[in-house]
């Protein structure tokens, strides 16, 4: 374990982070703590065995108990706060989108899509990293696909409803599209 | 990250609905091996309702993908930076522990059982201080020997000797009336060998080793699939053994469904590396039980070992 090791690791940690927790601050806090925890448990990690996903568990670990610790708030219905979302109409418009749509999945769920989809980790690292079964990781990313459609089709897209090309599925929350299930 | 599929192919056939949305989504995550993700693709061609579905989650994915780009680029903070620099230093003086560890084998060796080693520990007493957060977090004056110390100093043996192919022990259970007599003789106190056999374990035998306070007697115990234990023991100083009481961050593991420890006798347990121990004291005695072996099956052996040195 070396220097460079550790710090060529930050910049991928505080992307994850970032996207995980939806806000820079609570983001860099997550880095920290997850590198503080390391400090503290070096003992537990073995040499030769992959720090990347060590450091994502320790900071999984760091992150549901932290939502634990906040009284978790209720549910909210996107249609219920769709009014007092911050609308937009620059070019990222659809990364805000996004982010505030992955929000709103359960935090198990939004785990796995962003492990799997965002951090192309395989299902059986995945699963290690959260310390759930393969079989739950397949349900979780499942549902959070499905919800995070749905979500997507639901959330106003102003600046892009009248632009995007009926007929190009891949190009983002075309709302012509049918919904399957 | 290694990539291997965990779709079990065989189930396919039934097709519910279940495992069919399993199959779509190893598909979209590139997790099926080349010819099965061959297969499923061209099965697929026609499907009008999966090949929306998963032009959908590969949308999702190429704009997760695209998601804070920014800071994969970004400067580092330097709050994060220094506490990653941190949390490197403190892995690196973790591996000099341990290298440290191998050179106390030759060391030892070197210089004879006899020698107590009170001249050389200072000079590396200091490097060592800061390597294990968890043993020695106040570095021990050698003149009051600290219970997690001595427990440090039990792990250092079991890691020396345990791989001993030819001398794992001085005098071997052959000789178990001898062993017995000559350790109970040079620590001062009659010794009980604690039978480990109902728990798989049988004794290998002993040695004699110097500790910080005093002479240290070492038991090695075996298990049929070659798995060796170490019971680690020895008068510790006065002052260390109020110590326990007092000192500990707080008994981690009373024995469970076991002989209750005296107030002094609480279990501690210590990990050092891969080496796992759980150590305590009793009647000026400290002892520490040392594996490789998972931290339950260890309190078992402990347990046992405490029973048996209590009767």
């Amino acid at each position: 374990m070396n220097r460079t090791q550790v710090v060529e690791q930050l910049p991928g940690l505080r992307r994850y982070a970032r996207v995980l927790t939806g806000e820079a601050w609570a983001a860099d806090d997550l880095v920290q703590d997850t590198l503080e925890r390391a400090c503290s448990k070096w003992l537990l990690w073995r040499t030769g065995t992959d720090l990347r996903a060590w450091l994502f568990t320790l900071m999984h670990n760091l992150y549901l108990n932290q939502r634990r610790a906040l009284s978790s708030p209720a549910p909210v219905n996107i249609e219920d706060v769709q009014d007092q979302l911050p609308g937009g109409s620059g070019p990222s418009d659809e990364a805000l989108d996004l982010e505030r749509c992955l929000q709103r999945l359960p935090p198990d769920q939004r785990a796995v899509l962003l492990l799997v989809a965002m951090e192309d980790m395989s299902y059986e690292d995945t699963a290690r990293i959260l310390g759930i079964p393969v079989g739950t990781v397949m349900s979780r990313l499942s549902r959070a696909r499905t919800r995070l459609r749905a979500l997507m089709d639901r959330e106003p897209t102003p600046g892009l409803s009248q632009a995007a090309p009926a007929g190009a599925p891949t190009t983002g929350p075309a709302p012509a599209l049918r919904r399957l299930k | 990250m290694t990539r291997s599929s965990t779709i079990d192919p065989s189930q396919h056939a039934s097709r519910p609905q279940a495992d069919e949305s399993a199959h779509w989504h190893a598909l979209v995550d590139g997790q099926l091996p080349p010819a099965q993700a061959q297969a499923l693709h061209e099965q697929l061609l026609d499907d009008e309702a999966a090949q929306d579905t998963m032009a959908h989650w590969r949308a999702q994915g190429d704009r997760l993908h695209a998601l804070h780009q920014d800071l994969l680029h970004a400067p580092v903070p330097d709050m994060l930076l220094a506490a990653a620099l941190r949390t490197a230093d403190r892995g690196q003086q973790q591996a000099r522990w341990w290298r440290w560890g191998g050179m106390a084998a030759s060391v030892v060796l070197a210089f004879g059982l006899g020698w107590t080693g009170r001249s050389q520990w200072p000079g590396l007493a200091p490097g060592l201080a800061p390597g294990s957060s968890m043993a020695i977090r106040d570095a021990a004056p050698l003149a009051a020997e600290t219970p997690q110390r001595f427990a440090q100093q039990a792990a250092v043996a079991h890691a020396v000797y345990q791989p001993e192919v030819r001398h794992p022990v001085e005098v071997t259970a052959a000789q178990q009336d001898h062993l017995v007599q000559w350790l109970s003789k040079r620590l001062g106190r009659p010794l009980k060998v604690p039978a480990l056999g109902s728990l798989g374990y049988e004794l290998v035998g002993g040695r004699l080793l110097p500790g910080d306070t005093g002479v240290r007697a070492q038991f090695m115990y075996q298990n049929s699939a070659g798995q060796r234990i170490t019971l680690y023991l020895g008068a510790l100083a006065p002052a260390s053994a109020g110590a326990v009481r007092s000192g500990l961050p707080g008994p981690i593991a009373p024995a469970p469904g076991a002989t209750s420890p005296s107030d002094t006798a609480s279990f501690q347990f210590t990990q050092t590396g891969p080496v796992s121990g759980f150590y305590w004291t009793d009647a000026g005695f400290g002892y520490a039980l040392s594996g490789q072996l998972s931290r339950p099956e260890l309190l078992s052996l402990a347990t046992a070992v405490f029973q048996q040195l209590n009767l």
